[in-house]
């Protein structure tokens, strides 16, 4: 069986799974990053108490399934989302909703993830993708950061999906409802929600770890690495920062140039210009991200190690957190229609 | 960050997948470029395997200097930590902590051999062994 499903690359998984699954529900105008802003996506965190990998606990993006849930909610659309204990119960669900024709999204853990090259696989259990077919024992996968559909075998996607450890997927899989239809009122509505949830959630949040503060108080963490550390360490907790920036499915520069790209397409439905001159600063921080990636390869590439480089690297952050505080409080200030 | 300026420097994914990347083109608009990789991102990835290889490196010592169980050894192959251990094989973390003593790993059931050795998807033979030999 094979769901009639067109597959479509995008930066990010849960951003590109959430919009292509509207679009193949009949919502052709739900590009990834209007996914990506209706669902307040972008974020910031550094907890300091938490190590993933041995290394800093830092986010770019909001929790995961929030993209996918928020978006939904605000276009009004009804979703069908469940997790199983049984793995047999897991699958028979899933096989049900193939054959009634419709392609699913599953939560999976990438460190069992055959088709990801092996230093991409971590126990990292908040990836998502497609599910569109099974042909024999093979599971037809749209995973949205590779070009081309892939395949599983049922073992390999069980295993996947069944995934143990933090956010342990317990075979979630979830799809909007078939033949939708939003009105532009409705998508325009959710896109003036979804930059008023992200304004608050990055300016207000609770806390000096989280949202632009948590930026501000990165750089300066940063600047006492190296002695704290000592420069090799250091130098790994750079790595663990660039890897969470940049690494496959931010878009570049820690969702921002999404984010800025989101605002472009925004003031096509809301003709108000501050949301283009945002956009802007939007790109201005996602360049900065990338200057200050540079900079952290320097270190960890050994290049690079004096207290100065240090200071500087914390510098480009506080930098980073002015320009994204600017950038939100300007959009607080818009006067919507 | 321009269409042009996209890095195209080949790293292990750019081998299998080309990656979508935001980026403006020369009227100013956002479109999307496929990114074969960039430098520092490797480099970065690098690092976190140099440093996997180091910590597998010591358990592996630790284990052959009988100061610690193969269970080391392996939690380090796999990059587990404790929390994702006992998920995968049920037995709680302070049960685990005793395994990780090679005396109380010698006497182990060969049940609970077996539900450590399907965690970490190695033999029951190798798990005892410190053999790895499959991707």
């Amino acid at each position: 069986m094979k769901v009639d499903f067109q597959h479509r690359q995008s930066a990010h998984c849960e951003s590109g799974v959430t919009s292509s699954l509207l679009q193949h529900a009949g919502l052709d105008q739900i590009t990834e990053p209007l996914a990506f802003g209706i669902g307040s996506g972008l974020f910031y965190a550094y907890i300091p108490l938490i190590k993933i990998n041995n290394g800093p606990a830092i986010a770019f993006r909001t929790m995961p399934g929030l993209i996918f849930k928020r978006t939904c909610k605000a276009l009004h659309i009804p979703l069908i989302r469940k997790k199983f204990s049984s793995r047999q119960e897991a699958e028979a669900y899933l096989q049900q909703a193939l054959n009634e024709g419709k392609p699913v999204g599953c939560q999976v853990g990438v460190y069992y993830l055959s088709y990801f090259p092996r230093e991409y696989r971590f126990h990292f259990n908040a990836h998502n993708l497609i599910v569109f077919g099974k042909e024999e024992d093979n599971y037809l996968i749209s995973d949205p950061i590779m070009e081309t559909p892939t395949f599983l075998t049922s073992y390999e996607l069980e295993r996947v999906r069944f995934a143990k450890g933090a956010l342990a997927p317990k075979g979630q899989i979830y799809y909007p409802v078939d033949n939708v239809s939003v009105d532009n009122e409705t998508i325009k509505t959710a896109i003036k929600k979804g930059i008023r949830f992200n304004t608050s959630q990055m300016l207000r949040i609770p806390g000096w770890f989280a949202g632009v503060r948590g930026i501000k108080y990165t750089g300066g963490r940063i600047k006492k690495w190296r002695d704290n550390l000592g420069v090799q360490k250091a130098g790994s907790y750079l790595a663990q920062l660039v890897r969470m920036q940049e690494e496959i499915g931010t878009g570049g520069g820690g969702f921002r140039y999404m984010y800025a790209a989101f605002l472009e397409e925004a003031q096509q439905w809301w003709p108000v210009d501050e949301l283009q001159e945002v956009s802007e600063e939007f790109t201005k921080a996602g360049d900065l991200w990338r200057t200050a990636a540079v900079q952290a390869a320097g270190i960890y590439k050994g290049r690079l190690g004096s207290q100065a480089d240090f200071d500087q690297m914390g510098d480009y952050l506080i930098e980073v957190s002015e320009i994204e505080k600017k950038a939100f409080q300007q959009l607080e200030k818009i006067k919507w229609a | 960050m321009k269409k042009e300026d996209v890095p195209q420097d080949m790293g292990s994914l750019g081998k299998v997948t080309r990656e979508v990347v935001y980026a403006k083109d020369n009227s100013g608009k956002y479109v999307t470029e496929l990114s074969t990789g960039w430098e520092v991102k490797t480099k970065a990835l690098d690092v976190a395997w140099k440093d996997i290889e180091e910590r597998v490196n010591a358990a592996r010592q630790k284990v052959l200097n009988n100061e610690a169980s193969p269970l080391l050894f392996f939690m380090e192959y796999r990059l587990m930590d404790l929390s994702i251990l006992a998920d995968y094989t049920g037995f709680w973390q302070w049960q685990i902590k005793r395994h990780l003593k090679p005396d109380v790993f010698a006497q182990l059931s060969d049940k609970k051999l077996q539900k450590y050795a399907e965690a970490f998807n190695v033999s029951v033979n190798d798990l005892k062994t410190l053999n790895v030999n499959e991707s």
